[in-house]
């Protein structure tokens, strides 16, 4: 009973936002909730003869298209079919005017005249694109999401010079573990120093480890604008020191080597903290016991002290790595061309495309892959190795 | 002592007159000098005049999705939207912006020229109201270019003439029509190649000349702040920033006013407002989008007012005390080769050329 309330809370700010984000990449009621008739039509009508529906089709997309124009969403299907065929959103907005104004009792005939108002009517394959896209439960959003599409005769890969998410989820897995890689090698030995130091020296050196936590996000990123650019810091220091020359400035920003700096920086204390508290457990006597039986300093620390430290090691990297795979901010800043991660396509198309289904595909995807990624870690190292302190 | 305590009186009597009406109402815009220059020409005779308080929230960036999500979760929080046209059109595609009727909602020009004739060819869609004209163009260091400097915008795809950096903006809009126009293709036919695949190409063929030299930017702030840093040569941005740039903060940047792009900002009223809260957005608009307010507010910042009508009443920086006439990028003289941007092709095509360009970038 007492954890009803935190159990009603996950369930309405976690779960429930999850699983709405989950069915958003197959939902696809619009087309058939706009277009009834028409869809229903469609059905028979063989779309691989390559000619045009007949006229029972044009009176029932007049019909629907008269409710549609009156309840304003025709412009909606427009955009939504846009998505997949360039071209369908303005053939709605400027279609919409003059089909509104038709009497569908009265003025039929309607093919010649609706071919009339667009002559994109007239081309079967708007008609094939209404008819794919028609069922309400859809696979289409995660065949973009994995840069194919779905057309009338099946499941198709994108044209090549349009394919690139595959290639943004390789890179953002790939820079997320060197990251992770790179944390590892520079938390470590601050960890060390951390745990074995006096209580009072540590404790002064831990807050030079949190400072970063409580500066903005922005901040940090645009200071280590400053630092990388090529008329920054570090360049102006290089030249100055002569170990550059003023026309090879070192290019170290708005690519990869960015990204993996910055994003180093900004998730170092989610490697240091976790690895420092389990160090802290580790009884210092094991290692004098060690030394004292006549192992080298390397055996004492690599047979000893390192198997003991792991499991801060893997809360660290989980951590680091989990963070990191959706970070989009430092990337967008500093990234440039070739530092962005997949979660800056999730962001285009949540506020600036609008096509919601996409973006909740690409994020299923990512939710699924780290499921993943945490169940392989699981079976080779094993989640009861993992502690955080 | 006696008098204070009557107009203190009064004035609480009055706030709790006002406070009964619940006379309050949130508008959106980008924040910055922008919202500056609206709070002054707009938002405070607005108050002055009807004693509506204004509350500012900056979200207009993400103002899309934002709207899109409180129309679905049935609760509209804003009551007028500051949004770039593309922005608007897509949310009156979307069914989220209200329809407006120019000849009804706005007020006509002081000649009595109808407010559709006087806002002319800006009413590209039917729920926007526009307040100003901007331009994307080009800003370039003086100091940096050498004893010619640039005339033509081509000069961004000259690293000969022109060594160093450059920036453009991380998407394909207005740097494909430029790559087309430098690569020979007349301007009025840009956005006929730009339809077909081929078009295409070649547009992204001409950026690849120079992709190597590109800082590709992603927020109004970035590039001049590469041009005070020095990190670039030239770069594009918005007109009001190099304005910014040059007249105020004094930095050795010139403008390139050549093939400027034309885009608008204005006002959207969300649909699904209540009845009273639609009445007072649509006061609002017909007060903040008459002659005089779009003319004042380019006192506080170097954009065009969207009425043909408020171009004769443009006068000096409040501040600065310049003629603002010579900044405004529909100035003769600036808007001597411009370019049309065209929304209706961008609303069809974006999607699409985008995920072309976005996969072209990272290759």
């Amino acid at each position: 009973m007492l954890v009803a309330p935190l159990l009603l809370f996950v369930l309405f700010s976690f779960i429930v936002p999850i699983a709405s984000m989950l069915f958003r990449s197959v939902e696809n009621g619009i087309v058939q909730d706009t277009l009834p008739l028409t869809v229903e039509a469609l059905q028979n009508w063989d779309e691989t003869t390559g000619e045009l529906p007949d006229e029972a089709v044009y009176d029932a997309f007049v019909r629907d298209m008269i409710v549609a124009i009156d309840n304003k969403t025709h412009t909606r299907l427009g955009s939504r079919l846009n998505y997949e065929e360039t071209g369908m959103s303005s053939m709605f907005r400027r279609s919409g005017r003059k089909l509104g104004k038709m009497d569908p009792e009265t003025d039929g005939p309607f093919k010649d005249q609706v071919i009339e108002i667009h002559d994109g009517w007239g081309d079967p394959n708007t008609w094939a694109v209404i008819k794919t896209h028609s069922p309400a439960v859809t696979n289409g959003y995660f065949l973009n999401a994995v840069d194919m599409r779905r057309t009338p005769e099946g499941a198709q890969s994108q044209p090549e010079d349009k394919q690139i998410l595959i290639k943004l989820f390789g890179r953002t897995l790939f820079m997320s573990l060197v990251i992770t890689g790179s944390c590892i090698l520079l938390a470590y030995p601050v960890s060390y120093l951390l745990a074995n130091l006096p209580m009072r020296v540590s404790n002064l050196l831990m807050i030079l480890v949190l400072l970063p936590f409580w500066t903005s996000l922005l901040v940090r990123t645009s200071a280590w604008k400053v630092m990388l650019q090529q008329q920054g810091v570090i360049n102006e220091t290089l030249v100055w020191l002569g170990l550059v020359a003023d026309d090879a400035r070192l290019v170290i920003i708005n690519n990869q080597i960015g990204t993996i700096v910055a994003m180093t920086h900004i998730l170092l204390p989610f490697m240091i903290l976790p690895m420092y508290s389990v160090m802290q457990t580790i009884p210092p006597t094991y290692t004098r016991a060690a030394k004292s039986m006549g192992a080298t300093n390397w055996t004492t620390f690599w047979r000893i002290y390192f198997p003991q430290s792991i499991p801060g090691i893997g809360a660290g990297s989980i951590l680091v790595f989990i963070l990191a795979i959706g970070y989009y901010i430092t990337p967008e800043i500093v990234g440039g061309t070739k530092g962005v991660f997949i979660s800056n396509r999730i962001a285009y198309h949540i506020s600036s495309s609008l096509n919601w289904g996409l973006a909740a595909a690409l994020g299923t995807i990512l939710l699924a892959v780290v499921m993943l990624l945490y169940w392989c870690y699981d079976k080779i190292v094993g989640i009861d190795n993992v502690k955080l302190g | 002592m006696k008098v204070t305590k009557t107009t203190l009186l009064a004035s609480a009597v009055a706030a709790v007159a006002g406070g009964a009406m619940a006379e309050e109402m949130t508008i959106v815009s980008w924040g910055g000098a922008y919202s500056k220059s609206q709070l002054k020409a707009y938002h405070e005779p607005y108050s002055e005049k009807t004693g509506v308080t204004i509350l500012n929230d900056d979200s207009s960036a993400e103002a899309v999705a934002k709207l899109r999500a409180m129309n679905e979760a049935g609760n509209i929080t804003w009551d007028v939207v500051d949004v770039v046209a593309a922005d608007a059109i897509r949310l009156c595609d979307e069914g989220l912006a209200m329809e407006i009727d120019p000849e009804v909602h706005l007020a006509a020009a002081p000649d009595g020229t109808s407010a559709a004739d006087d806002f002319g060819d800006m009413l590209v869609s039917e729920c926007y109201i526009p307040t100003i004209v901007y331009s994307t163009t080009f800003g370039y260091r003086t100091d940096l270019v050498g004893d010619t400097p640039p005339t033509s915008v081509c000069a961004v795809f000259d690293t000969d003439a022109y060594p160093g950096k450059r920036a453009l903006e991380k998407r394909p809009i207005n740097n494909m029509e430029w790559a087309l126009i430098c690569d020979g293709v007349p301007k009025d036919q840009v956005y006929d190649v730009l339809e077909t695949s081929e078009g295409q190409d070649q547009a992204l063929a001409k950026l690849a000349t120079i992709k190597d030299d590109v800082i590709w930017w992603s927020s109004g702030s970035d590039t001049p702040q590469l041009l005070a840093d020095g990190e670039i040569v030239m770069g594009s941005t918005y007109n009001g920033r190099l304005f910014s740039l040059i007249e105020e903060q004094n930095q050795p940047v010139g403008m390139l006013w050549d093939a400027q792009v034309f885009d608008l900002d204005g006002f959207i009223i969300p649909a699904g407002l209540s009845e009273e809260r639609q009445q007072r957005a649509l006061d609002y608009i017909f007060f903040a989008s008459d002659t005089q307010r779009l003319a004042d507010q380019a006192k506080w910042i170097s954009y065009g007012p969207a009425r043909s009508s408020s171009a004769p009443l443009v006068s000096q920086h409040a501040e600065l005390g310049i003629d603002m006439a010579p900044h405004m990028p529909t100035d003769p003289e600036n808007a001597k080769n411009t370019f049309l941007y065209n929304f209706e092709f961008w609303a069809d095509y974006r999607d699409d050329i985008d995920a072309k360009f976005q996969a072209w970038l990272a290759q």
